[in-house]
């Protein structure tokens, strides 16, 4: 393999690592402040790419995107408010099978408006064929969106849930609910927020990866597996740990391509997720007696 | 005893159908109804693990294909090129192979559909077991969406592999010879046969499922449902019985695809999809979970109707919205509703809760 090639993969890797980093964060804030994970969470990201789409007919792009960040974040407060906030104590098969069902509703709706075909937004900066040189190898401008966005994501998120009241209101509901209610919190509001930016976060990404990745009305359920592992493999509710798990699985599937076919390239994060979950299910960098505490 | 009564009533409808079919001149009406039993054989497997042993499945879709897909594959792979090849010679010399033309008069030489469905089967038994064995360590979450990979792994490997046909599917599978003169097969002429030996199947595995839930197995699983750890500590054996469980319902959901792909003579892709496992898991629980009953009939009625086209481009979003709906009002299911319950005190002139 010669260095540019390295370097070309290295960037798919690093590419589609982020991403799927972006959307197990989007399950591990959830997880976070409710304990259930969000089946629907990959629809957030195509949900996102597709109103932004829709919108750059009539907007300029960053509007587009702003609206449509905002939107999903708007159906995402609504699938929290009429599925999940008023459900007493729900069992987890109960809440696995709603999400799950959230996750099918939401797919054919999308269906029934943009129906079967493939879309995606223009190219931030420059078209299809426009490349950026790095070490000799050639990316493309989207590219570095997709890296600088995620990770601005990411660094905002960590400063939002350590320094700002309603991160840190969040962050009490997650260690203690009853403690946080006792605070004067309203958990339920929290869960709401929570849901909020979960969809907020993985529209943003799916606006920013329509590009290179496009978008369809299904392209949400390979996301949601694929973020559910990379959930996993850090540890289920570490977010820090979900973007390393992130550039791991992207970096593996990356450079899996030259020895494996593309076709089974899910069955190789599959493999590793169901291989974790055999052995270490509380992931590669959780602690097996914290897990223990916790109930999935 | 217990369970007689409501078998026989499951027999005469059965009968009672098809004569009625034949007297309002809707024979077509059978070949779904087929179709929705060998689902419903399926169903009812995935119910005595959900709703009995309490632990979810999203990949039993990833049963019925390896069922399905290796029979398919095996019953139409023309061996005639290695007519030669020693181990070939010797399946012939078993009577293994069957020999017939197809459609443009072509010679095909293929194993036997009774040695292919044991293949299947044999395999669906040892993948059940080797991905049991883990699995069902798991609870929640992890179980769902351990369930819910290998069933995409399925998916995948049955899209990607070039024998099984990729996005195509497997098409014009023989029929499945039963016994002379009987055989599984979508021919006109044997539409009332195929009918009852679907049902004669669902009827057969009701009987075993509804001994099984009555005996020690089935209030070990009960047992398990309520809380495993008590069941445990009861000296009730947890692990051994949720993994029989689990692979006695694989073998349901495996036998249900040899035998819907004889009848519809193929199978595709679409079969072995996540939605496919989801809409059996959103059955279950419109039948009530823990009610064997429920998920016969909610699995015929909702497959029939789903298979007469009723859903239109709806189908998928019907099945989520069931889901939905139903694990928002009726986690037990629409046959256990406790209003049902009340019109039954009420009838039989019972006081509330005198149930």
């Amino acid at each position: 393999m010669t260095a540019e090639l390295f370097i070309q993969y290295l960037f798919a890797g690093v590419t589609y690592g982020i991403i799927y980093a972006i959307v197990a964060i989007g399950f591990n804030i959830i997880y976070n402040t409710t304990g259930i994970i969000n089946f629907a969470q990959g629809e957030f990201v195509m949900l996102g790419g597709m109103i932004a789409i829709t919108l750059n007919a009539l907007l300029p792009l960053p509007l587009a995107i702003a609206g449509a960040v905002l939107l999903t974040m708007l159906v995402g407060a609504m699938v929290e408010m009429t599925f999940i906030r008023w459900l007493k104590s729900p069992s987890v098969l109960r809440m696995i099978i709603i999400t799950i069902g959230v996750s099918i509703l939401i797919r054919e709706v999308a269906l029934h408006i943009w129906g079967e075909g493939v879309r995606s937004l223009p190219y931030f900066v420059g078209n299809e064929i426009s490349t950026v040189n790095i070490l000799g190898a050639r990316i493309s401008p989207q590219v570095l969106w997709v890296i600088g966005v995620c990770s601005v994501i990411v660094i905002a998120l960590s400063l939002f849930f350590r320094y700002t009241m309603q991160g840190q209101k969040m962050r009490a509901c997650a260690a203690n609910r009853t403690a946080a209610t006792l605070c004067g919190i309203n958990p339920k509001n929290m869960v709401t927020l929570s849901f909020m930016l979960s969809a907020g976060i993985g529209a943003l990404a799916g606006c920013v990866m329509s590009p290179i990745t496009y978008t369809e009305y299904d392209s949400g359920t390979g996301l949601a597996i694929k973020g559910f592992t990379v959930a996993i493999l850090g540890g289920l509710g570490n977010s820090m740990a979900a973007v390393a798990a992130g550039l791991l699985l992207g970096l593996l599937e990356a450079f899996s391509v030259s020895i494996v076919p593309l076709a089974y390239q899910d069955v190789i994060a599959l493999s590793i997720l169901l291989l974790i979950l055999f052995v270490r299910p509380h992931g590669l960098f959780g602690r097996k007696d914290a897990a223990g505490l916790k109930e999935f | 005893m217990r369970t007689c009564l409501p078998i026989l009533l499951l027999l005469a409808t059965v009968v009672l159908v098809q004569q009625l079919t034949q007297w309002t001149g809707t024979p077509f009406y059978l070949t779904q109804l087929t179709m929705a039993g060998y689902y419903s054989l399926l169903i009812i497997g995935l119910c005595l693990v959900m709703g009995y042993a309490g632990q979810i499945s999203l990949g039993h879709a990833g049963f019925f294909a390896i069922g399905g897909y290796l029979s398919a594959m095996l019953t139409t792979r023309n061996l005639l090129a290695y007519q030669d090849h020693q181990l070939v010679a010797l399946a012939d010399r078993l009577g293994l192979l069957m020999g017939r033309h197809d459609f443009f008069g072509n010679e095909i030489l293929a194993l036997h559909p009774w040695p292919a469905a044991l293949v299947a089967i044999t395999t669906a038994i040892v993948v059940s077991f080797l991905i049991g064995v883990p699995v069902l360590k798991l609870k929640g979450h992890y179980l769902a969406m351990a369930t819910l990979g290998f069933g995409i792994i399925i998916y995948r490997l049955v899209l990607g592999t070039p024998i099984f046909g990729e996005a195509d599917g497997i098409s014009e599978v023989p029929g499945f010879p039963l016994l002379a003169g009987l055989s599984v097969s979508g021919d006109f002429g044997s539409r009332v046969s195929n009918y009852y030996i679907a049902w004669g199947m669902v009827i057969i595995a009701m009987l075993l499922l509804l001994n099984l839930i009555n005996s020690r197995v089935g209030r070990a699983l009960r047992a398990i449902h309520g809380a495993e750890d008590a069941a445990n500590a009861m000296g009730v054996d947890t692990a051994r019985y949720k993994l029989r469980t689990f692979i006695l319902s694989a073998v349901m959901a495996a036998l249900a695809g040899v035998f819907l792909t004889h009848y519809s003579a193929g199978i595709g892709p679409s079969e072995a999809g996540v939605m496919q496992s989801v809409r059996y898991v959103a059955i279950v629980a419109v039948g009530g979970m823990a009610n064997l009953w429920g998920a016969l009939i909610m699995g015929v009625v909702l497959n029939f109707m789903s298979l007469r086209g009723m859903f239109g481009s709806y189908d998928d979003a019907v099945f989520g919205a069931i889901l939905i709906a139903m694990m928002l009002f009726a986690p037990q299911g629409l046959l256990r509703l406790a209003l049902l319950a009340r019109i039954k005190n009420l009838l039989t002139g019972k006081k509330d809760g005198a149930a």
